[in-house]
């Protein structure tokens, strides 16, 4: 299929069936089910909290508190849960609550929040808990059954503090555990002294799963510790935070002192020559747990920057009706703002940065759904190889990352060119898939959260911008105003963008994750033989760009002679970071529009329709990658550039990278066509007569 | 009452009606444009009836729900997503248009067949509910003709509320002229209940009741059997949307008193 002026373009907004192919849950119809709960949630009792102007205040309010009970109704609150405890999603979660949270920050972000956040709460005891703190929370966060007579237990996640730490290197925590009692042959009770910063649902909660570091001689290292509003001390709740953004979710700062029996550290301990030492540390926890619910947060951004769409395309059709001299049926009067370009190419860009953006969010879902699937079968391999952490485990795990790289390269091979008995051999193995799926999510993980917060966050802005004055008042469809201030919030909280940076920076020269980049350029390269229109030889350009980059930083030195790489020039490696995150996204969105060209000709609702929703997704597309490919010239122009004297002292490796940098600009060619046409499907495309919520 | 109701409900999908619905010409007839792409709900008229099947049900012990609906089976299933999650029922699909331009004696004929093919059903305890109208064309024929091919004559259109005897017989509420209500009772079933909005609020999503009917339902979906309805000898010469009228204003924080005495003052005018 080509694209020209006359091709068939996208009829109506993509709906369920269209983003359930796309996103891959056409056949869970639990996720469905969910994201039917959370639809009728969010566009309901959420909607009207807004528009009701719940958000005007940072006070917890009745009415803010009665969406509790609406995710309890709803299926939301049970989503994070096993299926034993009450629990509706059969499996891994992550794609699940991805497609909940998506839901409600289609609406709000802080509504979101609070139903993402018992999840971060019961995150760590999910994860990381022993069997007895598993059973004991997730059937306490249950909600109760018809005429059950049970207060449910909510959940709140502190490891933030205040100043000067505030959590932005978790490895650091002043709040501390010690042994308060301790009689021979009975359990130890502990002290745990905790301020936390910014902790959301501390207006419900009635457990605390808390960060805690130590001075205690008889413990030997930090740990997480779970606290319930009843332990003997002081269970403060803290004054409310006075956010500005986020409204419909509780967040405040809580002082605890209190008494805890050593059971509440979580994952359990062991005591050796009088010292309690727990399994686990609280880092050990939170990277297991934050490398799954930023995700979630990522998701948000993207969904409001999708909500968007549909009123701005209502805004500009209908800007100037009623005005005098404006007659139905004319262009004016049908198309309105829509007869400008420049309307039409900044909608576009916001539009394809929403699908790129939840594109990712929702592909590292999968990963982490995969990775969950595995992971355990991985770790109890290894222990029964002998291999426990650290340098043994390091060990252990070269090869399968060999054995990874392998079959990525295999892979990167056309189909029956290749050793597919190889492949299917590499493919069923427990430890090559583990190795594979870890090196994709600790980069997709980062970069879904920084990139679709942080450039979401811009985008939004561009969105308000398109709604003209209208934008920044009570009264523009679609709370604009709010979804674009949350984002600042959504690219801060769980991990500031230096963090997102610092981990990407750390992650993206694994060499899975490198030969995986390999494996997708092939598979972008044959694409854009098959299918010019779509752009992928542009972005398999740019990430052919980023990889020479990656090796240029690697062995240059600045004109003062002090190494690119070095781990905390954060000037070289953070941009990098930025780069490689604007081609992931775009490379998520391409594989979402393939898996729609792949499956969508077959469904019964849109196969017909089909052709005009892939072509417009493949100019948005191409839209998108230009746009990334622009970045990843620019970055590494400075980077080439910026470290040197001047750029005749620049070296050969200057020359090369022109040449580089040519093929990148050539690439482009047709992507402004693509915008084009993607702004003309803008003035076709229908939509409903109203919001299907208030404002 | 010894052994409890068997409620059919008669019930499918329309267009979202927030959905910009404008009727175009196709081969097979009149239409919408977009059609198969506009989101669907289950038709109010008919979500009222399953509403007040569900709750019937709950009262009276040994009933069952049965939803009978005739649509495009991919369709269908979308729809259940939501549906599935408001009410324990038994789905019977039916795979075929659900256009509001069909032919009421065609749908009819469907529905009544897919209805007598029900295992077990004892007409005896047969109550069928459905909507008194449909949202995509009001027709207010459809469940009295279904009625009529499963020999059903106790027929109530435009009804709000049923009560059950302890003998089995139940008093209803159908609405008539002026804002009136006519009180019938019937000794027993069968009957045919066409509602009109009932008194009970659309229940919130349930998911543990949707995932115990998503067993049956994804089941039945794929044993749908097609049905050729369509617009059958109806020859539509035009097709329009009403002219819209744009005679709205919007008062925002206007107080109770001030608002009745505005409606006041525009009767009195």
């Amino acid at each position: 299929m080509t694209t020209n002026e006359t091709s068939q373009t996208m009829k109506m907004l993509p709906g369920d069936e269209i983003r359930q192919i796309m996103w891959r849950y056409a056949d869970r119809f639990d996720i469905q089910m969910a994201e039917m709960g959370a639809r009728s949630v969010a566009r309901g009792l959420i909607a009207r909290l807004v528009a009701d102007g719940e958000r005007n205040t940072h006070d917890w309010t009745e009415a803010k508190n009665r969406m509790y009970q609406a995710f309890d109704e709803s299926g939301i609150t049970a989503a994070g849960l096993d299926l034993e405890f009450g629990g509706i999603i059969d499996g891994p979660r992550n794609l699940a609550l991805s497609v909940i949270s998506y839901e409600l920050a289609w609406v709000d972000g802080g509504a979101a929040t609070t139903s993402l956040v018992n999840n971060l709460a019961l995150g760590p005891i999910v994860e990381k808990g022993t069997p007895e703190q598993r059973e004991k929370y997730m059937r306490a966060s249950m909600p109760p059954a018809p005429g059950e007579d049970r207060k449910i237990w909510r959940g709140a996640f502190a490891l933030t503090e205040p100043l000067p730490y505030v959590g932005v290197d978790t490895g650091v925590v002043s709040g501390r555990v010690s042994v308060s009692e301790w009689v021979e042959g009975q359990e130890p009770v502990l002290q745990v002294e905790k301020r936390g910063r910014f902790i959301t649902n501390m207006a419900v909660a009635n457990f605390i799963t808390a960060a805690v570091d130590t001075e205690d001689p008889r413990i030997k290292s930090s740990c997480m510790v779970i606290l319930e509003e009843t332990d003997e001390g002081t269970f403060d709740r803290g004054t409310p935070t006075h956010k500005m953004v986020h409204q419909l979710s509780n967040t405040s700062d809580p002082i605890f002192s209190l008494k805890i029996p050593a059971s509440r550290i979580v994952g359990g301990y062991t005591v050796k020559d009088g010292v309690i030492i727990p399994n686990l540390t609280h880092s050990e926890i939170i990277e297991a747990v934050f490398s799954r619910t930023r995700v979630g947060v990522g998701v948000m951004t993207s969904a409001k920057l999708l909500s968007a769409v549909e009123p701005v395309i209502r805004y500009q059709r209908g800007r100037f009706r009623g005005a005098v001299g404006i007659e139905a049926g004319s262009p004016r009067y049908d198309l309105g703002l829509q007869m400008k370009e420049d309307a039409l190419h900044r909608l576009a860009d916001v539009w394809a940065t929403g699908e790129a953006a939840a594109s990712l969010g929702f592909e590292t879902s999968r990963v982490f759904d995969q990775l969950t699937l595995v992971e355990k079968d991985a770790h109890r391999i290894f222990i029964e190889q002998g291999f426990g952490e650290g340098r043994a485990l390091m060990k252990a795990l070269r090869k399968p990352q060999s054995d990874a790289i392998e079959l990525l390269r295999l892979l990167a091979q056309p189909a029956g060119a290749r050793d597919e008995a190889r492949v299917a051999e590499l493919q069923a193995d427990t430890l090559v898939q583990f190795v594979w799926l870890s090196a994709l999510g600790n980069v997709l993980c980062p970069a879904c959260k920084l990139w679709d917060t942080g450039h979401g966050a811009n985008m939004l802005r561009e969105a308000v911008s398109l709604m003209g004055g209208y934008g920044i008042t009570e009264d523009c469809p679609g709370f604009l105003f709010q979804k674009w201030t949350d984002a600042q919030l959504e690219a801060t909280y769980e991990g500031p963008e230096v963090v997102q940076r610092r981990q990407i920076s750390l992650t993206m020269s694994n060499e899975v994750f490198l030969a995986q980049i390999e494996q997708w350029v092939a598979e972008l390269r044959a694409l854009g033989a098959a299918k010019p229109e779509t752009g992928a030889v542009a972005l398999a350009e740019g990430f052919e760009l980023w990889r020479w980059m990656l090796a240029f930083v690697g062995q240059t030195k600045d004109a003062h002679g002090r190494p690119l790489s070095q781990s905390q020039r954060h000037g070289v490696l953070f941009p990098m970071a930025d780069a490689i995150c604007w081609l992931l996204a775009a490379r998520s969105f391409v594989s979402d529009v393939q898996e729609l060209a792949a499956k969508g000709p077959e469904h019964p609702v849109v196969g017909p329709e089909i052709e005009g929703y892939l072509n417009t997704f493949t100019d948005l597309g191409h839209v998108q990658i230009a746009r990334a490919v622009g970045e990843v010239g620019r970055i590494s122009a400075e980077l080439v550039y910026g470290y040197a004297a001047s750029a005749e002292k620049a070296g050969d490796a200057a020359a090369e990278f022109q040449k580089l940098r040519a093929k990148v600009d050539g690439s482009l060619a047709g992507s402004r066509l693509a915008k084009d046409r993607a702004g003309k499907a803008l003035t076709q495309i229908m939509i409903p007569e109203a919001l299907d919520y208030p404002m | 009452m010894t052994n409890g109701f068997q409620i059919v409900v008669c019930g499918s999908l329309v267009p979202d009606p927030l959905q910009t619905l404008e009727p175009v010409t196709t081969p097979q007839g009149p239409g919408l444009k977009n059609e198969t792409m506009l989101p669907s709900v289950l038709d109010p008229w008919a979500a009222h009836a399953l509403f007040e099947a569900a709750n019937l049900a709950k009262q009276i012990a040994g009933s069952k729900v049965w939803l009978v609906s005739l649509g495009p089976k991919a369709k269908l299933q979308q729809l259940m997503m939501t549906v599935a999650q408001k009410a324990p029922f038994e789905l019977v699909a039916i795979d075929g248009s659900a256009s509001g331009f069909t032919d009421a004696h065609g749908v009819a004929a469907a529905l009544a067949d897919a209805i007598g093919a029900i295992p077990g059903l004892d007409k005896s305890r047969l109550l069928l509910f459905g909507g008194c109208a449909s949202a995509s064309r009001d027709a207010s024929v459809t469940l009295q003709l279904v009625g009529e091919r499963l020999g059903i004559r106790d027929q109530f259109v435009g009804v709000d509320e049923i009560k059950v005897q302890a003998d089995g017989s139940f008093s209803i509420l159908e609405r008539i002229e002026g804002g009136q209500y006519l009180s019938s009772t019937c000794q027993a079933a069968p009957a045919v209940l066409a509602w009109a909005t009932g008194n009970l609020p659309e229940p919130p999503n349930n998911p543990q009741i949707g995932m115990a009917n998503m067993r049956g339902v994804m089941p039945a979906l794929q044993k749908a059997k097609p049905a050729a309805v369509g617009v059958g000898g109806i020859a539509y010469e035009k097709t329009e949307i009403p002219a819209q009228k744009r005679q709205t204003r919007i008062v925002k924080d206007a107080t109770a008193d001030e608002i009745a005495r505005e409606i006041v003052e525009w009767i009195r005018s």
